[in-house]
């Protein structure tokens, strides 16, 4: 990387920075697994590594979430718009040095951030963990370079009309930037009171609904129509989708805080427009699921596929949670329990993460021009993430149940405790096996890279999976 | 930009992205900004100070420059017996909270109480300053607002502090910097529910509690119970120590992480705390070997442990 970074534009070869975010996501994905199945561990065992603050479950919890946040889904994201958005505009990206700079700094300031994060250094508001400073460089030298790149990528592009997976690139960039920044501005003005708590939340909902939420699908916009060669099933769904996702999911922030003392109206108003998040949803799965007709066995036989269609397919129950369990009638049996954390990874580790692991397979072995070193290891890595995945939620949902069976009964909270400690359990193995599948990846793309067999021109990869 | 539709799409977005803007951070603006503070939110916002989580004063969160809480028995000037009062000390250097800085976040009417009778502009950040809760009346109705002492009585922060004495004297804003630093509201909230919590953890805060306090950490993933109000339920001190030493001492089910590392080098009498005998004897007590588990060590006057147990306590 670092002989790229003083290179001429001309000389970098397309598709560098691309593979660097393909990598540095990977990377990023064990580690967060890691701390996750380190944190689940102690929740399980409380005794488990004692006697330090450095690994206390209080310290390492939001570097868990940080790192897959910011680091794996986040980057997988840059690294699919440093390949697709060009490849959709039928050009080049607008500087390759420029992606490889965003890169490198973006590997930088998320070890600073995190390592920061994990001594202490925290604003203490959930999902906008960091100091103030690293905001500001996370706005500036993060999100704004690689905004800068695929806009003008988008800008010189070749083509007349711009795909689908652009709209949703060129503005998610766009939202991204600025739901950051406002979102962090509690601390950058000191806000305070429920200005703050509201704010808080109002990031932690948006960063989802209008960066991890479209950028995921955007992707899968591409890969289902490139690998499977059927053409996207209707455009005007995507429109649908699209303007939908503006109009309604930019809007239910509140919906996070039933229980505060937050003015009615806006908790009405967030039920509402959060019920409404099933619009995109649904108009979403059913383009994927019609723009895979005739094409269905390569549900099983390819690996891209594979993973696509089983994040747009987990889709399905994450919206049908996402707008009910936020309407009054539900929410207060389920807020704040175990329910909404296996939510939470349903949405980030089971729909985001399939869709943009398909991405990073896709777009790894298309610059590469490498045939996968495994298919086999691939398909572990799918079975270990989906069994491990559905571990996960299984467990937290009745954790979760039973968590909100207790807040209704009178039972000493304790016993609430007690109650759950075998889903504790069944999540921590959950998690590891998700960090395990990560780790066969990693080595399978190293492999990749370093032997895999090379793709003659004018050929996919998907066409040469099960050749020799 | 080739196309005619995208100049429309591109305004549209504009519009659909802005309204929804002005509809969830304008409004809700208007409506958070006009909410008078409370009692509670008085208190809070003395007690915690400028800020809990990272800060210019305290950048590594070790509690540093954080105001002292303080109960007074006697008048510092004069040495006079006065009625009990809770006196908030800002040394010289610490920063004000949100309130004293910026008056119009109080609400109006407290706003205007407190730099009328109570002073707040005179308030030298400098100089210190000590601050109190006082009652008076705003549009005929019965409102709490804050006054300056060191204006108004003519307390002095190094006074006020020697006459209270350490036992008097809680270090409530360091504690609350300790659970934002720990993570304690990874698992315990500070917002009880709309369930049997009101009746087991008591009543939800109200609109105007939390005013000039950052952050407010209300905690969205509950692994254990609300602490809203936990110094009601549980006073002591003593049973707070073994908790966060060890939680297993006094909850054997309990999965709350140890705290003990917040004990540092020294206890009380200044030894240094041999953690390693300590974890021994506990080991065998687990076994069966002794009848009574190892004494919990009692902390510094200086240490983290003490600012958490102050602030957990402080939580009515």
């Amino acid at each position: 990387m670092f002989k790229y970074l003083f290179a001429k534009n001309e000389d970098i070869p397309p598709g560098t920075s691309a593979v660097y975010f393909g990598f540095s996501s990977i990377l990023w994905f064990v580690i967060g697994t890691g701390l996750g199945s380190f944190n689940a561990a102690k929740l399980a065992f409380p005794d488990f590594v004692t006697g330090s603050e450095f690994f206390s479950f209080g310290h390492m919890r939001q570097v868990h979430v940080m790192a897959v946040i910011f680091g794996w889904i986040s980057m997988a994201f840059a690294m699919a718009m440093m390949y697709i958005t060009p490849a959709l505009g039928n050009t080049k990206l607008w500087s390759e040095k420029l992606g490889v700079w965003n890169c490198f700094l973006w590997n930088f300031g998320l070890s600073l951030g995190l390592t920061l994060l994990w001594s202490g250094m925290t604003s203490g508001r959930e999902y906008s963990d960091f100091p103030w400073f690293i905001d500001l460089y996370i706005a500036s030298f993060i999100m704004l370079p690689m905004a800068i790149n695929v806009w003008m990528t988008i800008i010189k592009r070749r083509t007349q009309g711009i795909y689908t997976t652009n709209w949703f690139f060129g503005s998610g960039v766009f939202m991204v930037t600025i739901v950051f920044i406002v979102g962090n501005s509690p601390e950058w003005f000191n806000l305070t009171g429920l200005s703050e708590a509201y704010l808080t939340w109002w990031f932690a909902h948006n960063v989802l609904g209008l960066w991890i939420t479209p950028i995921a699908a955007a992707i899968a916009y591409y890969t289902v129509p490139k690998v499977t060669g059927n053409p996207l099933y209707s455009h005007r769904i995507g429109h649908l989708h699209f303007w939908s996702v503006v109009v309604f999911y930019s809007t239910p922030a509140a919906h996070h805080l039933m229980s505060a003392p937050l003015p009615e109206w806006l908790k009405s108003f967030a039920s509402v427009e959060g019920v409404l998040i099933l619009v995109p949803a649904i108009a979403f799965v059913s383009n994927l699921l019609l723009t895979m007709q005739g094409k269905w066995h390569m549900f099983v036989e390819n690996v891209e596929i594979k993973f696509t269609i089983t994040g747009v397919l987990m889709a399905i129950p994450l919206n049908m949670q996402g707008g009910f369990q936020q309407t009054r009638a539900i929410n207060w049996y389920v807020h704040g329990t175990g329910w909404i954390v296996a939510h939470a990874h349903l949405a980030l580790l089971g729909f985001s993460t399939f869709l943009e692991a398909a991405a990073v397979y896709y777009g790894l072995q298309t610059i590469l021009r490498r045939k996968l070193f495994s298919l086999a290891l691939a398909n572990f890595h799918f079975w270990f993430l989906l069994i491990g995945f559905s571990i996960y939620w299984v467990s937290m949902t009745i954790a979760g149940l039973i968590q909100g069976a207790g807040k209704i009964y009178e039972v000493p909270y304790i016993d609430v405790v007690i109650a759950e400690h075998p889903y504790m359990i069944a999540r921590w193995v959950g998690g590891t096996m998700v960090f395990t599948g990560n780790l066969v990846w990693l080595y399978n793309m190293y492999m990749t890279a370093k032997a895999g067999t090379e793709i003659p021109e004018g050929r996919l990869p998907h066409e040469l999976a099960y050749e020799r | 930009m080739a196309f005619r539709e995208y100049k429309i799409g591109a305004r549209l977005f504009g519009v659909a992205l802005g309204g929804s803007m002005v509809i969830t951070l304008y409004f809700p603006t208007v409506n958070m900004t006009s909410v008078a503070v409370t009692e509670i939110g008085l208190k809070k916002q003395l007690s915690y100070g400028r800020i809990s989580g990272f800060s210019y004063e305290d950048p590594f969160l070790r509690g540093e420059g954080k105001p002292k809480t303080v109960t007074l028995n006697k008048d510092p000037k004069t040495g006079a017996e006065i009625e009990p009062i809770e006196a908030y000390v800002f040394e010289p250097g610490v920063p004000f909270p949100s309130g004293i800085n910026h008056p119009r976040t109080l609400g109006a009417g407290i706003a205007q109480l407190s730099i009328d009778k109570g002073m707040i502009n005179e308030a030298n950040n400098k100089a210190g300053a000590v601050f109190v809760v006082s009652r008076g009346t705003s549009k005929g109705e019965t409102v709490t607002y804050i006054e300056n002492a060191s204006a108004t009585r003519g307390w002095q922060p190094s006074d006020v502090l020697t006459t209270a004495g350490d036992a008097n004297t809680k270090l409530i804003g360091s504690g609350k910097v300790m659970f934002v630093k720990e993570g304690c509201w990874w698992c315990h909230t500070l917002l009880p529910e709309q369930t049997q919590d009101w009746q087991y953890f008591g009543i939800p805060p109200r609109l105007g509690d939390f005013n000039g306090e950052s952050p407010t950490a209300f905690g969205s993933d509950r692994k254990a119970p609300d602490l809203l109000h936990v110094g009601s339920r549980n006073s002591s001190k003593e049973w707070m120590m073994m908790h966060f030493f060890n939680p297993r001492l006094v909850q054997p089910h309990s999965i709350m992480p140890r705290y003990d590392y917040l004990w540092g080098e020294k206890d009380a009498s200044g030894k240094n705390i041999d953690y390693s005998a300590w974890r021994t004897a506990y080991t065998e007590y687990q076994q069966g070997k002794s009848i009574y588990p190892p004494e919990v060590p009692n902390y510094a006057s200086e240490s983290q442990i003490r600012y958490l147990i102050d602030f957990v306590l402080s939580l009515k």
